[in-house]
């Protein structure tokens, strides 16, 4: 809140007088004054545990389906097991990629989003590891 | 019954690397000091080649072509968010905890299991392998670590003191080459051998340190963790140049813009400095200089600094000679609030304090250096050269992983 304030004197070049950001006390209390909530904090909503959670940019088309498209920022939290069904940023053969992880009783594959691209099976014994499950994605409309 | 772990990552400046770039993981890396001159840190296989810590890349030129090692410049606003992480999950284990260094913590508890799942929960939630040593004391947690790096299980409970046996006396936490040697002298070449000895003899000499080593190796902890990190007594800030530099000006460029950081960590910490030392490093032998100015009032005000920076600097220039390092130490550090300000200069360090505020702001939103003094130069040309920088994932929107997918 100083800070704030600090930042307004200093760009407004008039008046040293700082502004009052809430309401003055003028006798009566607010109505609404038992019932002030804090400000919607988007961290609060998509960044649950922060420690584990960390941001990738897509390139590419191959997850458009669910909605997952080019330039697109994903949320990823390593803290979250890959089960069944979930999008998943994993790394094959040492390189990355995003895809839907599907597990059956015939073996784990790595399923497109996209009817152009073929699901992969992912080989036993193969080089395969979970990165982070894909919690949120940010996609940029204007 | 207390038991102190100690939580040590895995070659931990190549881990943060190879968490991003998966290709690094196949074959030996090496990462580089400030101005890519020497190795600070080294994969397993890279150890295994022979190269040794704090090596001079050039020395290794040649080995490390041949063995297709990958060379990565140090990226220390990457492994600082990375450690970040580690220590804020380290602390749901348990709040005793003491962070040691970048990739080192103690954890203090009196439940044993507390500890077991934490290997697992770092490497699944960070991605970065840790060892984790188990015992009495942090002396002997610190021994259970080395241990615990070459269990597949990376972890380790130390609780038969005959493995002292094993342990060389210059391997002991405290111990340093030069102790270890006098102690050799008497015959104690073990950390055995040494908590063995009697009280009175080792702290005759030792001192009271020696002896609490001896004693935390027998298992009596006296080594408490260190909760609450007390404020910086002196705050040094220096560079080695990318090439040895003659002109005043790009010395003053280097200086002003270490100082400006210096300041800026005083600001953080909320401390004023009351004596400025600058010193020149040159020739082969790293021979130094310095000069030192008392700082009255005491202040963190930039400028003020840079310019008393500056003073000292002049009275140690020579013309003619190539420097290849100058530096600044602040020290004499006092809490900001406990000095009483003149009263007559009350105003002017108000404005001050405040245009210094926004500044500190700006810097942080925007990234280091986006304001800066313009003592501190606008091409810098003499910044190192960290030209293998991996990209700032975790703190540059710019500079996040991209994915094709």
């Amino acid at each position: 809140m100083q800070d704030k304030v600090d930042l307004q004197v200093l760009t407004k070049n008039k008046l040293e007088l700082p502004l009052f950001q809430s309401t003055i006390q003028a006798g009566f209390p607010s109505p609404a004054e038992d019932y002030i909530e804090k400000n919607l904090d988007l961290n609060e909503l998509i960044v649950k545990n922060p420690s584990s959670t960390f941001f990738v940019r897509v390139e590419g088309h191959s997850m458009c389906d669910a909605s997952i498209n080019c330039g697109d920022i994903l949320v990823i939290d390593r803290s979250i097991k890959a089960t069944n069904g979930k999008i998943i940023v994993a790394l094959l053969n040492g390189e990355f990629t995003v895809k839907r992880f599907v597990k059956t009783s015939e073996g784990c594959y790595l399923e497109p989003a996209n009817k152009s691209f073929s699901i992969i099976k992912i080989p036993e014994n193969s080089d395969f590891q979970v990165w982070g499950v894909v919690t949120y994605v940010l996609h940029r409309t204007c | 019954m207390s038991y102190i772990a100690l939580v040590d990552c895995n070659n931990f400046y190549v881990s943060c690397e190879r968490l991003f770039n998966p290709k690094l993981c196949n074959r030996p890396v090496v990462v580089l000091s400030n101005n890519d001159g020497c190795i600070v840190a080294r994969s397993n296989e890279a150890k295994k080649l022979g190269i040794p810590m704090g090596a001079p890349l050039f020395m290794y030129r040649e080995l490390i072509e041949n063995e297709n090692v990958a060379i990565c410049s140090s990226n220390y606003t990457l492994y600082g968010d990375i450690s970040g992480r580690i220590h804020k999950t380290l602390s749901t284990f348990s709040d005793k905890i003491e962070s040691y260094s970048i990739d080192e913590a103690f954890l203090e508890s009196s439940d044993l299991t507390c500890f077991q799942g934490i290997r697992k929960t770092i490497l699944q939630n960070i991605g970065i392998p840790v060892s984790v040593g188990v015992a009495n004391t942090k002396t002997l947690a610190k021994i259970a670590t080395d241990y615990a790096k070459m269990e597949s299980s990376g972890f380790y409970l130390l609780t038969d003191l005959n493995l002292l046996k094993k342990v060389k006396i210059e391997d002991v936490w405290g111990i340093g080459s030069r102790t270890s040697r006098t102690l050799a002298g008497f015959g104690i070449r073990t950390a055995w051998d040494f908590s063995m000895k009697q009280d009175l003899w080792i702290k005759k000499i030792l001192g009271v340190v020696g002896l609490r080593i001896a004693h935390e190796l027998k298992g009596f902890s006296c080594l408490s963790l260190e909760e609450v990190r007390g404020k910086k007594k002196s705050i040094v800030r220096s560079r080695s140049f990318g090439y040895p530099i003659g002109e005043i000006t790009e010395i003053y460029e280097a200086l002003s813009s270490y100082v400006s950081k210096a300041s800026e960590e005083l600001r953080q910490e909320n401390s004023l400095a009351t004596y400025l030392q600058v010193f020149l490093v040159m020739g082969i032998h790293d021979y130094l200089t310095s000069a030192h100015i008392h700082l009255n009032p005491p202040t963190n005000y930039t400028p003020k600094l840079i310019t008393t920076a500056k003073d000292a600097l002049k009275t140690l220039y020579k013309p003619g000679v190539k420097y290849k390092k100058v530096g600044v130490f602040l020290g004499g550090l006092v809490d900001a609030s406990a000095i009483q300000l003149d009263l007559f200069s009350k105003e002017s360090s108000i404005k001050q304090t405040q245009a210094l505020k926004v500044m500190d702001k700006l810097n942080e939103r925007y990234g280091g250096g986006t304001l800066r003094f313009l003592a501190e130069g606008i091409e810098q040309s003499w910044q190192h050269k960290r030209d293998k920088r991996s990209p700032n994932y975790t703190t540059n929107w710019n500079e996040i992983l991209t994915i094709k997918i």
